[in-house]
């Protein structure tokens, strides 16, 4: 059993960004994840904004972490080499009665600490926003509002955790937590390991690790959050987020571009008993078409490249869990929206935790905050592309013809902390798949890389973890290597 | 610029069925300066996974597989010596015909053409296209992918299988996994009627007891990691399904033949204007787009059921380059074709010059008894008449030279009359 000053449980952006800012300090840290890659739950599937913080109420931790988060993400993001864009949001309301949850909406904000709040007119909005609603009244505009890619930062902040020492071990799902010669056991079925410190940050489980520990005081429901992707050729219909005034369930429906250009709407917001159900619904869907067309009409349905769902954890307390209820064991639990834009800071919180817990922290000499972006090629001039292809021919083989992604660019993937498994990891680093064919051309080829890469037959390649195998064997005539 | 820029009289971009016969036309008509730019590792494009036969019955009287009919065109290419680069990708077209690629052999270099044939084909609508709902599991594959991966990997998809959509891919699909030893318990089609050609129901489902239900439709997926069922239901007259007729089918594997796109992505960037019903530019006789110069044709320019018609087409297209490059331009009255609704889209949509014409089209529905006519103002200049018409069989009609000398200049409306 190998011995660590911290094991963090769960690889999503919490768990993720925590790791990374241990990685720091001269500390021996495990990041356990029961999948077979990161950011398989919450963080991949999600709105992917870094909130202002206009929206959580004053004196809570989501209102401290989510301000912020969102002040230190432009500067992690950069480090990260992820896309970041300060693209402003939008809250619209269509009545005078809005108007007045507007106001609301931006007292909080100011209460928060948020910068530059406005409340505008719905004209002021469609000068801003020319494909808004005539029936749009009044809006709040927070021009620190942002958007991030969620599994891209997800990936690279657990790269750079673990180019800085940290270790990843996935297929790692904690069975039992024991609290043993002032630390913890964590077991899973097949492997232990010892900590000073655990940090759970399981997700939608952190109420069943919290328990094993004997530590939980809470109960997480999942809420699931269907979303619609569309061709980057709607991408340009909205530059800033548009959201919907507010409801007890959540911010609603919004609409935003992404980093890459693509439109985004969603989510809906559905508490369910299931942990792992991430189907979407036809009413799902439905809903998130119509009010998405009430902002912004006339989003071109057609247009949409895929649909998916994410489950958010919200917490019994409706505020982020983070506490201490056994010495060394800190839950970072019910971590729902504003969790992406706040994960930052809940990392640079729990970090003060765990040093005000006698966890000795000495900076490393070596420490290397920055990551080489995955699209470092895309970026490049073509007299510069050129000269990477002279030197690395693979980047002159394009695999993926929607998104343009070569074979070098896979092949740097495939090869970076942490590495890819299955198709979804390759699409999740590179964008190949992500495209409007959704991989119809390029997965053949990617399994094929991936099945050279891993050292295992073409055929045994998998979509997304064991069980989601693509093919079930041979042909008749297919040769056997 | 420091990047290895050269010149061309002729680029045609892709080496498929379209690009070869149009570079073999462009050649016999002339053009030595030309050179046809390809992504992939050979020539023959789609041909080279489509290993059925019924290739080339009209383009050479014979039935062919696609390999054999892609080999034809290949010889013809290397007969004449024509130039061209493989694993090479056209990253933008512009305007001026300024060609950026992309190898690994030459790294990024830019091409200038006098002209530029667009042959780059098409590709599959995805599942997201649907929003079907569900899981999204591994064992979904768009009909063509599953092609590619049984003959060209020789891999199995899977075993129990349900395919969405009756398009011809889906259709040769069906058999093929039959014969690969799975079982295909449905094939679902949304539309009252299939989209394939009528020759590939008897030949790939009827033959083989494979069940095709109009009307129907996939409204649900299960399984977290792999495929393990779909729902499946009847749809009404709005095309919404009927909650009482659904079905629950166990199956490993979901094949897709829901559609195929143009791939235009570089016709955009080079600011040719696209016909909304095609996803395809609009074009001339010559098949000329509305840019000189810029040429299109096969299935980047409208979806075709046979590659005869594509390598037809092309060979237009391959002529009427040669033409421009040689000096001759375009008429500057265009005149243009106006579909009734019955007939969706005509290729070309405009004729620029006083001559015989194919007109190629597709009807919205299946009609029977019809009368296909054309008319110049109050004056019809055409009429034919036609047992059935379907949407999954391309129809073209010839108007002489005489007639198109006759012509007033005004729009001409193109449509169906149809008598029950």
């Amino acid at each position: 059993m190998k011995n660590y000053d911290v094991a963090v449980i769960g690889a999503g952006v919490v768990g993720g960004m925590i790791s990374r800012a241990l990685s720091r300090y001269d500390l021996k840290t495990v990041l356990l994840e029961r999948r077979d890659d990161v950011c398989m739950g919450a963080s991949r599937a999600n709105s992917a904004i870094v909130h202002a913080g206009f929206d959580c109420e004053p004196g809570t931790m989501k209102a401290l972490l989510n301000v912020r988060g969102s002040e230190m993400m432009e500067q992690v993001a950069g480090e990260l080499g992820v896309p970041y864009v300060r693209n402003t949001s939008i809250v619209v309301g269509f009545s005078d009665e809005d108007r007045g949850k507007l106001e609301y909406l931006l007292e909080k904000g100011r209460k928060n600490g948020v910068r530059d709040l406005s409340i505008i007119t719905g004209d002021r909005a469609r000068e801003l926003e020319p494909k808004l609603s005539p029936n749009v009244k009044w809006a709040l505009l927070a021009p620190t509002g942002a958007i991030v890619c969620p599994y891209e930062l997800t990936i690279a902040a657990v790269g750079n955790a673990m180019d800085n020492g940290v270790e990843l071990r996935t297929g790692f799902e904690v069975s039992a937590i024991e609290h043993k010669d002032g630390g913890y056991v964590v077991s899973s079925g097949e492997d232990s390991v010892f900590a000073k410190y655990v940090i759970n940050c399981a997700g939608v489980y952190s109420d069943k690790i919290a328990a094993m520990a004997g530590a939980c005081d809470f109960t997480i429901t999942p809420r699931r959050g269907e979303y619609m992707l569309l061709d980057k050729e709607s991408g340009g219909m909205v530059k800033a987020t548009i959201f919907r005034t507010p409801t007890a369930m959540g911010k609603g429906i919004l609409v935003t571009r992404t980093v890459d250009g693509n439109l985004l709407m969603g989510p809906t917001a559905v508490n369910i008993e299931d942990k792992e159900d991430v189907s979407t619904t036809e009413e799902g869907l439905e809903s998130v078409r119509m009010q998405a067309d009430d902002m912004v009409p006339g989003i071109p349905v057609r247009q949409v490249i895929t649909s998916f769902c994410g489950l958010r954890s919200v917490g019994s307390t409706h505020d982020f869990i983070i506490n201490q209820k056994k010495p060394g064991f800190i839950n970072c639990a019910g971590i729902e929206s504003p969790g992406l834009s706040s994960a930052p800071a809940i990392a640079e919180y729990v970090v003060d935790m765990l040093e005000g817990s006698g966890l000795a922290l000495k900076e490393k000499k070596d420490y290397n905050p920055t990551r080489r972006p995955f699209n470092w090629f895309k970026n490049l001039t073509p007299e510069e592309k050129d000269d990477v292809i002279r030197k690395e021919p693979a980047y002159g083989r394009i695999v993926c013809r929607c998104e343009s992604v070569t074979e070098g660019e896979i092949r740097n993937a495939l090869a970076m902390n942490p590495q890819p498994h299955d198709v979804d990891g390759v699409k999740r680093r590179t964008r190949a798949g992500m495209g409007r064919c959704q991989g119809g051309f390029c997965s053949p080829v990617v399994i094929g890389l991936l099945a050279q890469q891993m050292g295992i037959p073409f055929e045994d390649v998998t979509k997304s973890g064991k069980g989601s195998y693509i093919m079930v064997g041979r042909t008749k005539g297919g040769r056997k290597k | 610029m420091k990047l290895k820029t050269i010149s061309k009289d002729l680029v045609i971009i892709g080496g498929g069925p379209a690009g070869m016969s149009a570079a073999v036309a462009a050649y016999d008509a002339g053009v030595r300066d030309l050179l046809i730019l390809e992504r992939d590792s050979s020539l023959g494009g789609i041909l080279q996974q489509c290993i059925h036969n019924g290739f080339g019955l009209h383009r050479f009287g014979e039935e062919l597989s696609g390999p054999e009919y892609a080999h034809r065109y290949e010889v013809m290419v290397h007969e004449r010596n024509i130039d061209y680069k493989l694993n090479t990708m056209v990253m933008d077209v512009s305007p001026d015909k300024v060609i950026t690629a992309t190898n690994s052999e030459e790294g990024m270099f830019y091409i200038r053409a006098k002209a530029v044939i667009l042959a780059m084909g098409c590709r599959e609508r995805p599942r997201g296209a649907l929003n079907t709902p569900g899981t999204r599991p591994a064992g979904i594959f768009t009909a063509g992918t599953a092609q590619k991966l049984v003959n060209m990997k020789g891999c199995m998809p899977g075993r129990n299988v349900v395919i969405l959509g009756s398009g011809d891919i889906g259709l040769i699909m069906a058999r093929r996994m039959t014969l690969e030893g799975a079982k295909v318990h449905a094939v679902c089609e949304l539309m009252p009627y299939s989209g394939g050609l009528a020759r590939n129901i008897e030949q790939c489902l009827h033959d083989f007891d494979i069940p095709l239900y109009l009307s129907t439709t996939v409204v649900g997926i299960k399984g977290r990691d792999r495929l393990e069922s779909v729902t499946i239901a009847s749809v009404d007259e709005k095309r919404k399904p009927i909650a009482s007729t659904m079905r629950e089918i166990p199956c490993d594997t979901l094949l897709l033949s829901v559609g195929l796109i143009p791939e235009n992505e570089l016709t955009k960037s080079a600011s040719v204007p696209l016909d909304r019903v095609t996803s395809g530019a609009v074009v001339d006789q010559d098949r000329m787009t509305m840019v000189d110069g810029i040429f299109a044709c096969g299935n980047v320019l409208h979806v075709h059921d046979l590659v005869d018609f594509v390598s037809e087409e092309s060979a237009i297209a391959g002529r009427a380059a040669a033409a421009y490059i040689g000096g001759r331009t375009r008429g500057s009255e265009a005149i243009t074709f106006v579909p009734d609704g019955k007939v969706r889209y005509t290729v070309p949509q405009k004729i620029t010059t006083r001559d015989e014409v194919n007109v190629f089209f597709r009807v919205a529905n299946i009609y029977r008894n019809v009368r296909i006519f054309v008319r110049d103002g109050d004056r019809e200049i055409y009429s034919a008449k036609k047992l059935k018409v379907a949407p999954g069989e391309m129809e073209s009609i010839k108007l002489k030279k005489e007639v198109v000398e006759s012509l007033s200049g005004q729009p001409l409306s193109i449509g169906l009359e149809v008598s029950e």
